[in-house]
């Protein structure tokens, strides 16, 4: 209980230092260039004692939480007595299956529940007139990030140059964008923003840094990274597309129609 | 009954975390969980906390940012506007949670690896350092979003020559850095980044006459995620 405490004071100064740019950004402007008085003066000092007070909590929940869970279930997912359970001893990609499978999974369920999703999916729906329907866009993204993160999980077990993986994703986003319906573009670049959020982001680094360190010959420093980059990628792909394809069945529509 | 409210809203974050790893544990793993009392007393934290910052935010940031944010793109100053939209880049992202934790941990296995020295203020220099880099190039691109949307350039231009500038500086970083630098795109529009950029964006179209609020508020973001690629190498190509 102890360390909890001397953590907490601690991380209660930084989150101090990291909240005053905000501060002092928001009172010069509001009094030196605009020379106004700051509205709500109270409930401005008293959000700002509720800002440093959760930040803190929640750094310290992260380091005794998430960040242990997503190493300790990539160890477990990763150990040899765990892959090996079938009498194999030489482990090749394909025995980390069930790593694959957490991963993908996360992906999939903290996508579909995450808030800033589906305030863009209600947008996503209003530009386009009803035809990108909201659950149909949320299902998409998550599905993107679950093969995100799967694809993650085998680019560390195998070892292979995050840097190639990412050039790919750029050329189809590229080819993608030249046909793309013009006006959803921009949402579709915001998605990959979006489904990494404050809570998953930990979480999925920590499993990439305990599954480098886990698997036999992984450098953590190079290999560990690059699963949050996939999950920022592939909901682009996705979005990109699941607006081409409802673009296409609208259109066909419209044609058999005539 | 609000106070339910906010702290459902914080629970529903972490739910479908929980679900899936206890059906592991209880399914596939069958072994006991390491520290788990740690564990859980951590989990409330994180919820209790995400729900306090977040209240936080609502009461007292998110209201006044925003009309700033729409008094300056009235004000019709260029200087005060892109100056206001740099800092506002900045310092939300020094204050960005996710960012955070990603630099300290990023910080420790650079240690652990020896690429930079162990000892506690290096580490910590570090992380700071790669928080000021990613801040910064925040900043310049909400900088260069609200360039873009005052010109009236179209957003895929601008986002592929950044796809090109991440591939070039790929090229001359060292190999440590390249992973650490493209995730560091994907951490930085979290929590509080987005609202309030988004506020600035929707603010800014309303008054320039023939823009859209829902075309041109999008975009702003996307910046948000490519800069910051680009920075992180090259604070890499500085350490290593």
């Amino acid at each position: 209980m102890l360390s909890f405490l001397t953590d907490f004071v601690q991380i209660l100064f930084q989150t101090v230092r990291d909240v005053l740019p905000i501060l002092t950004l928001i009172v010069f402007f509001q009094v030196v260039v605009l020379k106004q008085p700051i509205p709500n003066l109270r409930n401005v000092i008293i959000g700002g004692i509720y800002v440093v007070l959760g930040l803190t909590f929640f750094l310290l929940g992260l380091e005794k939480a998430l960040f242990p869970i997503g190493e300790i279930m990539a160890a477990q997912l990763s150990a040899p007595s765990f892959v090996g359970a079938n009498g194999a001893t030489e482990f090749t990609w394909g025995h980390y299956y069930w790593i694959y499978i957490f991963a993908a999974l996360i992906g999939f369920s903290t996508t579909i529940a995450e808030p800033s999703l589906i305030a863009v999916a209600m947008k996503a729906n209003e530009v386009s007139a009803g035809t990108i329907s909201q659950w149909g866009l949320r299902i998409t993204v998550a599905i993107g990030v679950a093969l995100a993160l799967a694809v993650g999980t085998f680019r560390i077990v195998t070892g292979t140059p995050l840097h190639l993986y990412i050039m790919v994703g750029y050329i189809i986003v590229v080819i993608q964008t030249i046909f793309a319906p013009k006006k959803l573009i921009g949402l579709a670049y915001d998605s990959g923003g979006v489904t990494t959020s404050t809570v998953t982001v930990p979480l999925v680094a920590a499993l990439g840094f305990g599954l480098s360190n886990a698997v036999p010959g992984r450098n953590p420093a190079i290999d560990g990274f690059g699963l949050i980059a996939f999950a920022s990628l592939f909901p682009i792909i996705a979005v990109l597309a699941y607006v081409q394809i409802t673009e296409w069945r609208t259109a066909n529509l419209i044609k058999t129609r005539q | 009954m609000i106070f339910l409210k906010k702290l459902w809203s914080a629970v529903t974050d972490l739910i479908p975390i929980i679900l899936v790893v206890v059906f592991f544990q209880l399914f596939v793993i069958q072994q006991p969980f390491p520290d788990i009392w740690e564990v859980v007393i951590g989990s409330i934290f994180v919820v209790l906390g995400l729900m306090l910052f977040i209240e936080g935010l609502e009461m007292g940031l998110f209201p006044i940012g925003e009309t700033l944010a729409y008094a300056l793109a009235k004000k019709g100053s260029l200087f005060w506007l892109l100056s206001f939209s740099f800092a506002l880049g900045f310092s939300t992202t020094i204050a960005e949670p996710a960012l955070i934790a990603i630099a300290k941990e990023a910080a420790r296995i650079s240690a652990d690896a020896g690429l930079i020295g162990n000892h506690p203020t290096t580490t910590s220099n570090y992380a700071l350092g790669l928080r000021l880099s990613v801040a910064v190039s925040v900043g310049l691109a909400i900088v260069i979003g609200i360039i873009r949307m005052l010109k009236g350039w179209p957003l895929y231009y601008l986002i592929i020559g950044g796809y090109v500038l991440v591939m070039l500086m790929t090229a001359i970083a060292p190999p440590e850095i390249i992973g650490l630098a493209y995730d560091a795109g994907g951490v930085t529009t979290s929590t509080i980044t987005v609202p309030l950029v988004a506020a600035l964006g929707v603010g800014l179209s309303n008054t320039i006459k023939g823009r859209n609020p829902l075309f041109d508020g999008f975009g702003l973001i996307a910046f948000a995620s490519l800069l910051p690629m680009i920075f992180v190498m090259g604070y890499g190509l500085f350490w290593f």
